[in-house]
């Protein structure tokens, strides 16, 4: 057993300790497939090597939760068509600069000279907005319940200010609908899950109880740390071996069981459930994303610009929506770490450091010939 | 993008209820505590930091876990870079 990564960690005596109790706690005689919904998650088990602590029939399956990596090609050049309307500055997080559209991702487009500017928060795009009367600035909304209710603050305190050249292009998703649509999946086979660590501080553990309740599958919200990832694994080993189906919270020391309240209660002021949403890889999930309530219209970039709304396929030769599924591996992707690498992103799985492919490529790339397809 | 960053609260602005001054590895900068209930946080706590918001109170063991986590997976240089690119209010913090 190598501990590649993690003796540089921390005492590396409790991880070896719950590394053997997973070994005792599974059966040799099947398989256990658990998937990692978060990919801060995905990141943290390829930096830590942690596959090689754990048995060979315990599969770790990467789930949806990268946001720049669900979101699907339509959405971003839906966005891009916004930064080409007159006297629009575009905003976006970092990682959404690098993500491709259909005529090229936004670093791209703002080479070809449209005002799209990297921002690390919605408030820097708020205050872009009251700096720039003359322009009609739109803040590019991506990511889970982590994120969703600092742009619902935005726009409260937009309203609040009365900024009336500021607008949001939400393309915020919630994880449950996903969950729910890779168990009705029928070629995905899992026999549990490790819950998100930040988006469950938002939401707290409950929306999770139906994962167990109704489908029959152990859920254990776990933190980041190897030693908090194994836990979690375990937590989920010893229930399949003792039958049961629970939620149970790992990251109890981060993540309250209903979640902040706070946030929730300005998501709920904000935002409405869409009744569909396009998830790449994933396909159209009903009531899985937010759009700004009617009350918010004048902020909404949706209704405030002409948006092409068109959908638009990945370039067939990627794969990223096999991968986002766990139906296949980052290198098991005829384009990886050949067309497709991080400095020249084809998908968007490769450009995010909560991407798998981007994760693999970076930390498991020499590993990639062990893997058999 | 979802890894959240730990900072100590080390000014409250009664003038701004809504600021609160936090220390990131050296870095001061204003975040917005509007996700916080009234009055949870008080200068000295910890929380952790995403796109400009306190999104919790942490203990201060958990924060320097947190910090050391995003240090060892590379993370910490881009995570010091983000708060010291917030502008939003950046009129009210302390230059450094």
């Amino acid at each position: 057993m190598t501990m590649r990564y993690v003796d540089e960690f921390r005492d590396p005596a409790p991880i070896a300790g719950v590394a053997a109790e997973i070994r005792r706690t599974v059966d040799p005689a099947r398989q256990y497939r658990i998937m990692e919904v978060c990919g801060g998650h995905t990141h943290a088990i390829y930096r830590f090597g942690l596959r090689d602590l754990l048995p060979d029939n315990v599969e770790l399956v990467h789930g949806p939760g990268c946001p720049v990596c669900v979101l699907p090609t339509g959405r971003v050049d839906d966005g891009l068509a916004i930064a080409a309307e007159p006297d629009v500055v575009l905003t976006c997080f970092g990682d959404m600069m690098r993500v491709p559209g259909t005529k090229g991702t936004p670093l791209e487009l703002k080479a070809r000279g449209a005002d799209i500017r990297m921002v690390y928060s919605p408030l820097d795009a708020l205050k872009l907005a009251q700096e720039n009367p003359d322009r009609r600035v739109c803040f590019f909304a991506i990511g889970f319940e982590t994120t969703a209710p600092s742009t619902a603050l935005t726009l409260l305190r937009a309203r609040d200010l009365g900024v009336r050249n500021f607008s949001v292009f939400s393309n915020h998703v919630t994880i449950v609908p996903a969950i729910r649509a890779i168990l009705d999946s029928p070629d995905m086979r899992l026999d549990g899950f490790i819950g998100p660590g930040h988006v469950s501080t938002i939401t707290g553990c409950r929306p999770y109880e139906f994962i167990a309740r109704h489908y029959g599958k152990p859920v254990a919200v776990a933190g980041f740390e190897p030693l908090d990832l194994l836990e979690g694994i375990l937590m989920v080993l010893r229930q399949i071996r003792d039958g049961e189906a629970q939620v149970e919270n790992q990251y109890r020391r981060i993540v309250p069981w209903d979640g902040n309240p706070a946030a929730l209660r300005a998501l709920a002021t904000v935002f409405e459930l869409r009744p569909y949403f396009e998830w790449r890889g994933l396909g159209f999930i009903s009531q899985s994303a937010l759009k700004l309530k009617a009350a918010f219209a004048e902020w909404d970039a949706e209704v405030a610009f002409a948006v092409p709304g068109v959908r638009v396929t990945d370039p067939r030769a990627a794969q990223c929506g096999e991968v986002l599924k766990g139906v296949l591996k980052p290198p098991q992707c005829k384009l990886f770490g050949k067309e497709c690498n991080p400095e020249h992103p084809v998908g968007a799985l490769m450009v995010s450091s909560e991407g798998a492919c981007a994760a693999y490529y970076r930390y498991a790339a020499h590993a990639a010939e062990t893997v058999t397809a | 993008m979802c890894l959240a960053i730990p900072g100590q609260v080390v000014a409250l602005m009664p003038e701004q209820p809504l600021l609160a001054k936090v220390d990131v590895g050296g870095v001061r900068r204003n975040v917005n505590i509007g996700l916080l209930e009234d009055g949870e946080v008080t200068v000295g706590d910890w929380v952790l930091i995403h796109v400009g918001f306190a999104l919790s109170r942490v203990s201060e063991t958990e924060a320097r876990d947190q910090l050391r986590m995003l240090r060892a997976m590379g993370e910490d240089a881009l995570a010091i870079e983000e708060v010291r690119g917030y502008t939003f209010a950046a009129e009210a913090a302390e230059r450094r």
